[in-house]
């Protein structure tokens, strides 16, 4: 009999955690959302105000990038102009996969109060979205709470998923 | 000049639109002989050049030309009357009345104080000369001229749209254009990113913004009664027989019963 019985199975036994690959590669991924900066309009301000030290997104991970390339989720804040819209779509497509779309805002949900010709009526006319944020504009507490219930979707997602139709402008 | 006042009681309840047709009041146009620097200025304009009128109107001077001497008259302003800043130009569409767009200059002259607007009235299928060799503010404001009116603009350095995308059809400023756009402006994300065969997968815009589809149960409530998510739309609603009326609302705070924490803070 070993002088120090170690109870394998109790809490505190071993450093030792079971979990699934799915859990642990979905906990990686909802916890290290990289945001692409991208504001388009005034909505774009309440993103910057998250993301400075007195909502200080940091802690949940969201850490905004310049580039697609190193973006997980793109946070369109902001009005869509016809103009741009084949821009969103080319920076969506440059995303790597797997990526998550939050529109944040009126504006990105439905095109808001600019019913008028040269604004896209909503973005999920040209890229999928994962969530919409209403408000005009929402406030910081909004779109954190928006990031948390977008954590909550990830960590149900199976991690084997199908890709995303590609389509290049 | 005020605006005249109306009783603001009970505003809301009037129709919107009552003054939909309103018609501005003319603003009265003074002689120019008013206002000695500009009774002199138009002297010296006038011994050059061939003005169709001229008058005061709110304290400022206005002259009406031919517009193919519009170049010449601006630089002769600039040059020698010492109207030195070009404030604005744009166009105005007259083209239901008079088939016709007026397109003005407002100059500044710091010199002098004062301010002289130049304008002139040019058909739908008639080009202007750019003033750009004038005054260099004139760049963008032609080149959005051409944008949202479609005026053509000879001899200006860049020529292209400005605020639009270059492949933008029709002219939004102009008083046919619709304000949700025509049919290229409507679809024109769609027909650009994914091509025109997705125009029915991806359907026409919602522009009706109370627009609500009364049997879809996954986002909308039905209206009237509830029904659970996901339900057909004609099902029963969901009916709440009994709830405990003696249950409190909020419960209150009891101090024996609650455990406090940290209690010298
Ligand atoms: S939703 Fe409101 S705050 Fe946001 S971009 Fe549109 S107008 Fe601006």
């Amino acid at each position: 009999m070993a002088q120090h019985q170690v109870n394998y199975a109790a809490s505190g036994g071993l450093p030792v955690a079971l979990t699934t690959v799915d859990k642990i590669v979905n906990w990686g991924r909802s916890n290290s959302l990289w945001a692409l900066t991208y504001g388009l309009a005034c909505c774009a301000i309440e993103m910057m105000a998250s993301g400075a030290s007195r909502y200080d997104f940091d802690r949940f991970g969201v850490i905004f990038r310049a580039s697609p390339r190193q973006a997980d989720v793109m946070i369109v804040a902001g009005t869509l102009t016809k103009k741009h819209a084949e821009f969103i779509r080319r920076l969506y497509d440059q995303m790597a996969e797997p990526k998550w779309v939050i529109s944040m805002g009126s504006c990105a949900n439905t095109g808001g109060m600019f019913n008028t010709y040269a604004t896209v009526q909503g973005v999920d006319r040209v890229i999928p979205v994962d969530l919409y944020l209403p408000g005009c504009a929402p406030r910081p507490e909004t779109l954190q709470y928006a990031v948390m219930l977008l954590q909550k979707k990830i960590r149900k997602q199976s991690i084997f998923q199908k890709q995303k139709p590609k389509r290049l402008v | 000049m005020m605006r005249p006042y109306r009783p603001k009681d009970n505003v809301q309840k009037k129709a919107y639109y009552t003054d939909r047709f309103w018609i501005a009041p003319r603003i009265p146009e003074e002689d120019v002989s008013q206002d000695k620097v500009y009774a002199a200025d138009i002297e010296k304009i006038k011994a050059k050049f061939d003005i169709k009128k001229a008058y005061i109107q709110r304290g400022q001077l206005v002259v009406i030309i031919d517009p193919v001497i519009n170049k010449e008259l601006l630089f002769f302003l600039r040059d020698e009357l010492g109207y030195d800043m070009l404030m604005e130009l744009s166009a105005i569409d007259y083209l239901a009345q008079d088939g016709e767009f007026e397109v003005f200059y407002q100059l500044l002259s710091l010199s002098k104080r004062k301010r002289l607007r130049v304008k002139c009235r040019i058909k739908e299928d008639e080009a202007i000369e750019s003033v750009n060799p004038v005054f260099r503010s004139a760049d963008w404001s032609e080149r959005e001229m051409y944008d949202m009116f479609g005026i053509k603009v000879n001899n200006h350095p860049y020529f292209k749209r400005i605020l639009m995308p270059d492949d933008w059809v029709g002219y939004p400023l102009r008083k046919t254009y619709p304000l949700h756009g025509d049919e290229a402006a409507q679809w024109y994300e769609i027909d650009k990113i994914f091509g025109k065969e997705y125009r029915e997968i991806v359907g026409p815009e919602i522009r009706d913004a109370a627009w609500i589809d009364k049997t879809d149960t996954e986002q909308f409530a039905r209206y009237g009664h509830e029904v659970p998510k996901g339900a057909p739309y004609d099902s029963e609603p969901v009916k709440i027989d009994s709830f405990n009326e003696d249950a409190p609302l909020v419960e209150t705070f009891d101090l024996k019963k609650s455990k406090i924490v940290d209690r010298d803070r």
